[in-house]
């Protein structure tokens, strides 16, 4: 009954808006971009806002792609090794920040041993947030060197993956903190990536998500298992490569706030910080934000058809 | 001899990348090129940061359009780099006391380096990027127009793949039975058929022809016809 109410409230304001935009074409037609931009604004502002006050989310349900993600770190063991590849910086943070986080808990959760890497230079930093935000007050238990390590950025892009798939000492003499490499624990008897149990990759453009595919699972399809998150324009061109290659997806918000519920789900319990429930908040903003878009195409395109039904009038 | 060089250093590096592929032994020789690569792409740094200079200061010597811009990069750049190998205002590692300063984190919380990252850089990155939704908001009321049957497929699909994507289309389909024959039509599956089916298929189509155009080109490359890489030779 409120689904059909609420149906018919989206008709009627539909129509109202086709009234509106045919009565005052001119109007529409000229106006200032400016006041796209603050309409755009408020999409934002406005659920950021309620969300940020009341603390509710929408309800999420998994789709296939964010489930395999799930069940792929799902299935590994107390002590296996995972290698985390933040290729990302605060332009695309927004967007992917959440889903690392969810990674990072994810895993520490598990009790897996986590080695973190960057292709991008600023995927240190997103590292070192990781590390500030989750494990240190959230596992304090895990010791650096034992439970988790950070290998920092190395410039090279696909060239890295292409060296450190047969031989990662060749490269990482050390970790991102200078420390001696064959002094830390967790890298006794690791040769390569081939070793790690899952690659868990956050992938902002190049190198990214593709490379790792093409460099790190292709060559060695039997030993290395990728499964990765990435921003919502680069998702259409990854497509290709699942689920052979690369079997599970984090696309955008969206796959990561489907990520997000099926861990906190399990994982979360009662009174769960607000850090581990970011990606179903930014839902809110992005249902506004894309209903926005959505009206603007469809009041666009009645000033189109306006106007050309007034030029082909004689 | 300044063209021979690097072309002989690019058909013998390709060469050999492609035998390493190949063949398993010779895996340690495609190892080796690709760590010079890598050693190559951090001296590279050192050449873009070169380079930034050179064009900037050339803007503000010429006092060319929008110079003042010029300025605050080259400012930012500069204090970034001081503040970075010098590590400047960065505490002693308490494991290494002789080394004073040297052996701390150049980017430690509350660092000098550390605040410039996190005040200054992280927040104008985010804000360049979040620019685009107002950008995108505008151009889908300027120009997304339903002119011609593709472009009506096209804004079709944009619907479906907007409110697919939030839980709008959850709600606006949820009267379709999860359990019963349509469902396919929920926007939630069907914008996952969408991307699954006709992204997957365009894309593949897509890719495949990149990856023949690569091979030829590459080819042409390591074979030395194409030398247009190598630059004009003119300085």
């Amino acid at each position: 009954m409120a689904q059909l109410m609420t149906l018919g409230i989206t008709a009627a304001f539909l129509i109202l808006l086709t009234f509106a935009v045919i009565s005052w074409t001119n109007f529409f037609k000229t106006i200032d971009r400016r006041w796209v931009f603050l309409l755009m604004l408020f999409s934002v502002a406005v659920p950021v806002y309620v969300i940020g006050k009341t603390k509710q989310t929408f309800p999420e349900k998994a789709l296939p792609l964010a489930q395999a993600v799930f069940d792929e770190i799902e299935k590994l063991n107390e002590g296996d090794k995972v290698l985390l590849a933040f290729d990302f910086d605060p332009g695309s943070e927004g967007e992917l920040g959440p889903m690392a986080t969810m990674f990072a808990f994810h895993c520490a959760t598990k009790k897996l041993k986590m080695y973190f890497i960057a292709l991008w230079p600023l995927g240190r930093q997103m590292i070192d947030d990781n590390i500030e935000k989750v494990i240190k007050p959230d596992f304090p238990e895990m010791i650096y060197g034992e439970d988790y390590m950070n290998l920092g950025f190395k410039a090279g892009n696909e060239g890295v993956i292409n060296v450190i798939v047969t031989d990662i000492k060749q490269l990482y003499t050390t970790d991102a903190y200078g420390r001696d490499i064959n002094q830390i624990p967790m890298m006794e008897g690791i040769d390569n990536i081939q070793q790690m149990d899952l690659i868990l990759n956050v992938s902002a453009g190049f190198p990214g998500t593709k490379e790792w595919v093409q460099y790190a699972v292709t060559p060695f399809p039997h030993q290395i298992r990728l499964v990765g998150g990435c921003t919502g324009v680069q998702a259409p061109l990854l497509y290709p490569y699942i689920p052979e290659q690369l079997p599970g997806l984090l696309a955008a918000i969206k796959g990561a706030s489907e990520y997000e519920s099926l861990v906190i789900g399990k994982y979360g319990g009662d009174g769960i910080s607000g850090k581990y429930l970011e990606a179903q908040r930014r839902m809110g903003p992005q249902l506004v934000a894309h209903v926005l878009m959505v009206l603007l195409i469809i009041a666009g395109n009645i000033i189109y058809f306006v106007e050309r039904t007034r030029e082909a009038r004689p | 001899m300044k063209r021979t060089i690097p072309l002989l250093l690019a058909m013998s590096a390709g060469f050999v990348m492609i035998v390493a592929f190949f063949i398993p032994a010779t895996l340690t020789w495609g190892e080796k090129v690709s760590i010079w690569f890598d050693i190559l792409a951090s001296i590279a740094f050192i050449l873009g940061g070169g380079n930034l200079l050179k064009v900037q200061l050339k803007k503000i010597s010429d006092k060319t359009a929008g110079w003042g811009y010029s300025v605050i990069t080259v400012v930012a750049f500069l204090v970034m780099l001081f503040v970075g190998l010098t590590k400047f205002g960065v505490n002693p590692n308490p494991a290494f006391p002789a080394h004073g300063h040297w052996a701390g984190q150049y980017n430690e919380i509350g660092s000098p380096f550390w605040w410039l990252y996190e005040y200054m850089f992280k927040p104008l990155q985010a804000t360049i990027f979040a620019m685009l939704a107002f950008y995108v908001a505008s151009a889908a009321f300027r120009a997304f127009r339903a002119k011609n049957f593709e472009a009506i497929l096209l804004l079709v699909t944009a619907f479906i793949i907007l409110l697919g994507r939030t839980a709008a289309g959850v709600f606006l389909t949820d009267f379709i039975s999860a359990d019963s024959g349509f469902q396919g039509l929920r926007l939630e599956n069907f914008t996952g058929y969408i991307m699954d089916v006709f992204n997957t298929a365009g894309n593949r189509a897509i890719m495949i022809g990149i990856a023949l155009g690569t091979a030829s080109v590459s080819l042409k490359i390591l074979l030395g016809v194409d030398r247009s890489y190598l630059g004009s030779g003119e300085e």
